[in-house]
């Protein structure tokens, strides 16, 4: 249903080019959950904002590639057009619930306006539309909340009008860019469950950003692994934390706290500047197996397993 | 009810200058009634006359009521303090808004220009004005505005530029939401409370202003009852054998300008998130 290739999102910065995003690819199916993982400035933020062709230029653009959303080319649509399919088509769940919201506008409001905007609704009958969607999201006394300011609402609540925000027009497809990283951990296995079941229920796709494995595990059926801006490995969920074949996806995995008394094992080095890449794996001064070959060459991105590729010389 | 409470008891200076712009507001509303005499009614034998049970405050030169010539004049002050703060805000909000969200060389420029407009003193630059428009009660509005818009623009700009790059912006972008309708939907509501604050300060600003130029002879022009012309009709020659005529009006000028001061301080406090329980 949504078919990305070779997607190409650059910044020019005063300091040089940078490829946040480099050739990346994938397809969603219909109702279907891909999360896509990485550290900080790994591209997949950028990513999300690429499809939904919200990157700021200046400084960024999309500079090749193809998006396809049910056999449209969003990267050729005009900006008017391109209005009529955010919230529409596509639409996304932020990171920070608390700043996401318009500090001066109830939340019944906030709501409707994507009904008023892509379904011609009147202001009252979009607020009774979002009555109904804050209950579909789990917050109690929903007509009265309606009516509240932001400041109003916990953090978590907040995280659920978001949601309510972003499902009111039944999208085909949710991106959701780190919906718990801002949460606290009780409330994070809340809203998972919440958008898991809600995405259930309306056929939506999703794609999961996050930088937690945690999470992946639990909502996602595919997982693409990114680092640099480019994918470094893609398989199925179970395939993936059975056998993970890139270096940098085992360091990723043991970088997650298991018992208290296991010393974590972090992966060692920082993020490469993306203006200022080594030639070859852009892994390969923090991976432990590289070679001279790893700095030199071009690696390839190939289907390791069958469904699962990598791009790693050792894998 | 209780709001109005909760105010008076965490402001009691702002719920003095509230009261005092009440009693100023209903003075000019209801003028007709409170004044004893037309304002504009000349009565020779009642030249200079000593504040008294007839004319309460005195009577000027020609014998009119100082007391009917102030309360009138609190209309002049009233609609040249709110239009002028009106369409001042109006400007430089638009201006403001615009530069703010638009940034690149449009904002450069009206920046530039607005440096430029700030680097005279609101009286200078509405002397200028008054005096290249000429006197009328429209001019003079007109002529207080347009020194108040670069304030107004500034104010606005600033929020507008860090209000821009809120999630919350990028949010109503995600949802389709097209550039000028998030500009005014979205941006435009969260400058309103330090633009509040701004008004209600400028209101004050705008009536000592007016006081100011009408004392210069460039403001409202004769018979209309003006604190400033009263001011300047009488201060040289009067002001020894005559003193009301100069004191009282005196007295209204800064008691709504400290009034409006007074409340426009409070609304500051009240409307600073920082300072909200």
């Amino acid at each position: 249903m949504l078919v990305v290739e070779n997607l190409q999102t650059r910044f020019y910065t005063r300091a040089g080019m940078v490829k946040a995003v480099d050739g990346v690819s994938f397809t969603l199916g219909r109702g279907e959950t891909l999360a896509i993982v990485g550290e900080s400035g790994c591209g997949k933020s950028v990513t999300a904002l690429s499809l939904m062709r919200l990157v700021a230029d200046p400084p960024g653009r999309i500079v090749g590639g193809s998006v396809r959303l049910e056999g449209t080319e969003l990267l050729a649509l005009d900006e008017a057009a391109m209005r009529r399919v955010r919230g529409k088509l596509v639409s996304m769940i932020f990171q920070e619930p608390m700043t996401s919201l318009n500090p001066v506008m109830t939340i019944g409001r906030q709501i409707g306006e994507s009904l008023v905007l892509h379904e011609g609704l009147s202001r009252r009958a979009a607020l009774a539309r979002s009555v109904g969607l804050l209950q579909l999201v789990g917050i109690p006394e929903p007509a009265q909340r309606a009516r509240e300011y932001p400041h109003q609402l916990s953090g978590g609540m907040r995280q659920r009008t978001m949601i309510a925000m972003a499902l009111a027009c039944r999208p085909r497809v949710l991106i959701a860019d780190e919906p718990t990283s801002a949460l606290d951990v009780t409330i994070q296995a809340q809203i998972l469950e919440l958008i898991g079941r809600l995405q259930r229920e309306l056929g939506t796709a999703m794609i999961m950003i996050t930088h937690d494995l945690g999470v992946v595990a639990e909502t996602a059926e595919r997982v693409i692994v990114m680092y640099a801006g480019r994918k470094v490995e893609e398989a199925a969920v179970g395939e993936l934390f059975a056998r993970p074949l890139h270096p940098y996806t085992r360091g990723l995995m043991n970088s997650i706290p298991r018992r208290a008394a296991v010393r974590l094992q972090e992966i060692p080095g920082m993020v490469p500047a993306l203006s200022n890449l080594p030639p070859g794996c852009a892994f390969a001064p923090r991976c432990p197996q590289a070679s001279a070959k790893c700095r030199a060459m071009e690696i390839p991105y190939e289907e390791k397993q069958p469904g699962h590729w990598a791009a790693c010389l050792y894998a | 009810m209780q709001a109005t409470i909760d105010f008076v008891r965490r402001y009691p200076l702002g719920a003095i200058g509230a009261a005092i712009m009440g009693l100023f507001v209903l003075t000019a509303i209801f003028a007709g009634t409170i004044a004893p005499f037309d304002p504009t009614a000349t009565d020779a034998p009642a030249s200079l006359a000593r504040p008294g049970s007839v004319h309460l405050l005195g009577a000027d030169f020609m014998g009119r009521d100082v007391f009917s010539r102030i309360v009138h004049g609190a209309r002049i002050s009233l609609a040249v303090g709110l239009c002028a703060t009106a369409l001042g805000c109006l400007i430089g909000v638009a201006i403001g808004l615009a530069s703010g969200y638009l940034g690149g060389g449009f904002d450069l420029l009206v920046q530039r220009l607005i440096d430029i407009l700030q680097s005279l003193p609101l009286l200078v630059m509405a002397l200028v004005m008054a005096a290249s428009l000429g006197p009328s009660l429209a001019n003079t509005i007109v002529a207080i505005a347009i020194p108040l818009v670069p304030n107004v623009a500034r104010i606005i700009r600033s929020n507008t530029l860090a209000l821009r790059e809120m999630p919350f912006v990028e949010a109503a972008r995600a949802v389709g939401m097209s550039e000028v309708r998030i500009a005014l939907r979205h941006v435009l509501p969260n400058t309103l409370a330090p633009l509040i604050v701004l008004a209600t300060a400028q209101v004050g600003s705008a009536i000592l202003v007016e006081s100011a130029l009408s004392f210069l002879g460039l403001g409202i022009p004769e018979p209309h009852p003006s604190w400033g012309r009263m001011l300047s009709e009488s201060a040289a020659e009067y002001v020894r054998t005559a003193p009301w005529l100069v004191i009282y009006p005196g007295i209204a000028i800064s008691l709504v300008v400290f009034g409006t001061n007074l409340l426009g301080d409070a609304v500051r406090d009240a409307l600073d998130p920082r300072q909200r329980r």
